[in-house]
């Protein structure tokens, strides 16, 4: 016959995670010597200052975090239960999986406790202060301290010490400009960004059509300065220039000018603080001028499209470094950008156009729509060529200002739109090669025709710009979009 | 004073490309065939039918491969029907 030993009950060990800089941690200090007077093993663990613990208590220094992080502890004051001999120490996982109670809910702490008197006198319920251990940067050191990162992307081990700056220089990792270095806190905070799985591969990005994973447009936000919150834009703009009606390919590889000029649509660009007033297409705002840079970034390292080797663009443009701004949604009156291409209205959406730099257009004397409508079409017969139509897209980025003057005669997004197609209409005879002394122009057998200067889909309009100011501006687009199915603006929606 | 090392995370693709030798061009375009390649760039068709009549002149076989834009790359079925099809290729590519 055989024997049985029977299995001890294991003794709980009650475990307190508090911080000094917390009003319910003191006034919860008396409950833990209730506990321990009770006769339960109990250790509490001190995040900034012990002080304030009655000296009779187990007290242990955390000012490292450590207990606190591998605890999984969110909130402070915390007492955990821990149905281990040896209290939780022997587990050096990340784990919060044994019974706990965050915050002072005294039903709660009773309940954990098997004390039915616990914190008498006290009120039932007091909210919890945010430990220490989760605080923003903290967090993520003590995930690449003491826990695993669970980044795929190759290890670049550098001496203590070293330039990271200079070493991102010297990997060719940037666009010309200093990049933030890539640390795996860094990633981890910028992954925090999205919902989306760091492994799922976005797509593959030209002109190397190299598999691209969500960690690795991460990685190349950080490079770009981008701030954990931007990453849905990040993402969307690089799927959006990924489809392939937007030929990414042609649009890195080509001699032109063009890069992705990012617009971005909705809620999101005023959450993470973009500019669509003063300056908009400037300088100075961190979402405006990290967006496009991440996108060119990925571009870059992932796809391989690098100046004078596969990027073969004769001049560039400074909008190669990044081009992203967002359309001033504050007139309730226009139709916003997104939603003239499908979006449904109050929805978050980037658009990804082909475009060079900016072309500046100054009327203010123009008062009627018609008068602005002539004039702002004769600047944009110079996209591409004033000979050339049916050549290159383009956005015009029209200022308030000038909108006003569409507004107060009652005309939307598409009278304008239709307005300067018509006003764009040229006679052939003064575009065909040879015209005007200029061997550049349309094939002679159009000379008789009347050619419209864009394609119907291939003129945007967007709003944007301080609010002074009669001036507008236009973006060129790239020549391959010449016909629509060989390259066209893409929009997409955000998943927020 | 700090003794680990920093790590940075790679931005990359991490691929690394493999080289291999280029074919050597043919010492001599006799009994050959070339490709004549337009990649969809304007007025190509008109210097490559020019390249096509001077190479027949000559007695050398041409094959006319098109892609219909210039704007996306060339499918890999294109470019492996070039490679197997001739034993030397010229490429307009610019207009």
């Amino acid at each position: 016959m055989s024997s049985v030993t029977p299995t001890a009950t294991p003794t709980p060990h009650f475990v307190a995670v508090v911080k000094d800089d917390c009003e319910t941690c003191q006034l919860i200090g008396p409950v833990l010597g209730e506990i321990a007077a009770a006769g339960h093993r109990l250790t509490v663990y001190w995040q900034d200052d012990g002080t304030f613990l009655d000296p009779a208590l187990v007290v242990v220094d955390d000012r490292e975090l450590v207990h606190s992080f591998r605890l999984g502890v969110e909130t402070v004051p915390t007492l955990i239960r821990c149905d281990s001999e040896n209290g939780p120490e022997t587990r050096p996982s990340r784990r919060t999986d044994q019974p706990r109670a965050a915050g002072w809910i005294r039903s709660e702490w009773r309940a954990l406790t098997g004390l039915p008197g616990l914190g008498d006198g006290l009120p039932r319920y007091r909210p919890g202060c945010g430990s220490l251990s989760v605080e923003p940067g903290v967090a993520e050191a003590l995930q690449v301290r003491h826990g695993h990162t669970g980044i795929r992307a190759r290890d670049i081990r550098l001496d203590p010490g070293a330039d990271l700056v200079e070493a991102c220089f010297d990997r060719g990792w940037t666009d010309g400009l200093p990049v933030v270095p890539p640390t795996p806190e860094r990633v981890l905070r910028m992954l925090a960004g999205t919902r989306r799985n760091p492994g799922e591969i976005v797509g593959d990005v030209p002109p190397n059509l190299a598999p691209c994973t969500v960690e690795k447009v991460a990685i190349n936000a950080v490079l770009a300065g981008c701030r954990p919150e931007y990453m849905p834009v990040v993402l969307t703009a690089l799927e959006a220039a990924l489809d392939p009606g937007f030929t990414l390919h042609g649009v890195t590889c080509s001699t032109c000018f063009s890069s992705p000029v990012v617009i971005v649509n909705g809620p999101i660009a005023k959450r993470i603080g973009m500019n669509a007033g003063l300056n908009a297409l400037g300088q100075g705002n961190r979402a405006n001028a990290t967006i496009g840079r991440a996108l060119n970034l990925v571009v870059r390292n992932v796809g391989g499209g690098r100046p004078g080797e596969i990027d073969r663009a004769t001049l560039g443009s400074p909008g190669k470094v990044g081009f992203c701004f967002a359309e001033d949604e504050t007139d309730g009156d226009w139709e916003p950008l997104s939603v003239s291409r499908g979006i449904s209205a109050g929805r978050s959406a980037v658009t990804v156009f082909a475009g060079d730099g900016i072309q500046g257009v100054t009327d203010q004397k123009a008062r009627t729509p018609g008068e602005l409508t002539r004039s702002l079409a004769m600047a944009l017969i110079a996209v591409g060529h004033p000979k050339l139509c049916e050549w290159a897209p383009a956005v015009l980025v029209l200022s308030p200002e000038h909108h006003a003057i569409y507004r107060e005669a009652g005309w939307g997004r598409r009278r304008i739109t239709g307005a300067l197609h018509r006003a764009l209409l040229r006679h052939g005879s003064d575009l065909v090669s040879g015209a005007g002394g200029v061997a550049e122009g349309m094939p002679l057998s159009r000379k008789d025709e009347k050619i419209p200067k864009f394609h119907p889909e291939a003129l945007l309009v967007v709003r944007a710009g301080g609010p002074a100011g009669l001036f507008s501006a236009i973006l060129a687009g790239w020549p391959g979009g010449r016909l629509l199915e060989e390259s066209h603006p893409v929009t997409l929606e955000i998943d927020e | 004073m700090n003794t680990k090392p920093v790590i940075l995370h790679d931005p990359t693709s991490e691929a690394t490309p493999t080289t291999r030798p280029r074919r050597p061009p043919p010492d001599s375009l006799d009994g050959k065939t070339v490709a004549l390649f337009d990649i969809g760039k304007a007025r190509a068709g008109e210097f490559l039918d020019h390249l096509e009549a001077r190479l027949r002149a000559r007695g050398v076989s041409t094959a006319r491969f098109a892609k219909p834009t210039n704007a996306k790359p060339a499918t890999t079925r294109l470019l492996g029907d070039i490679a197997t099809g001739a034993d030397a290729v010229v490429e307009a590519l610019a207009d």
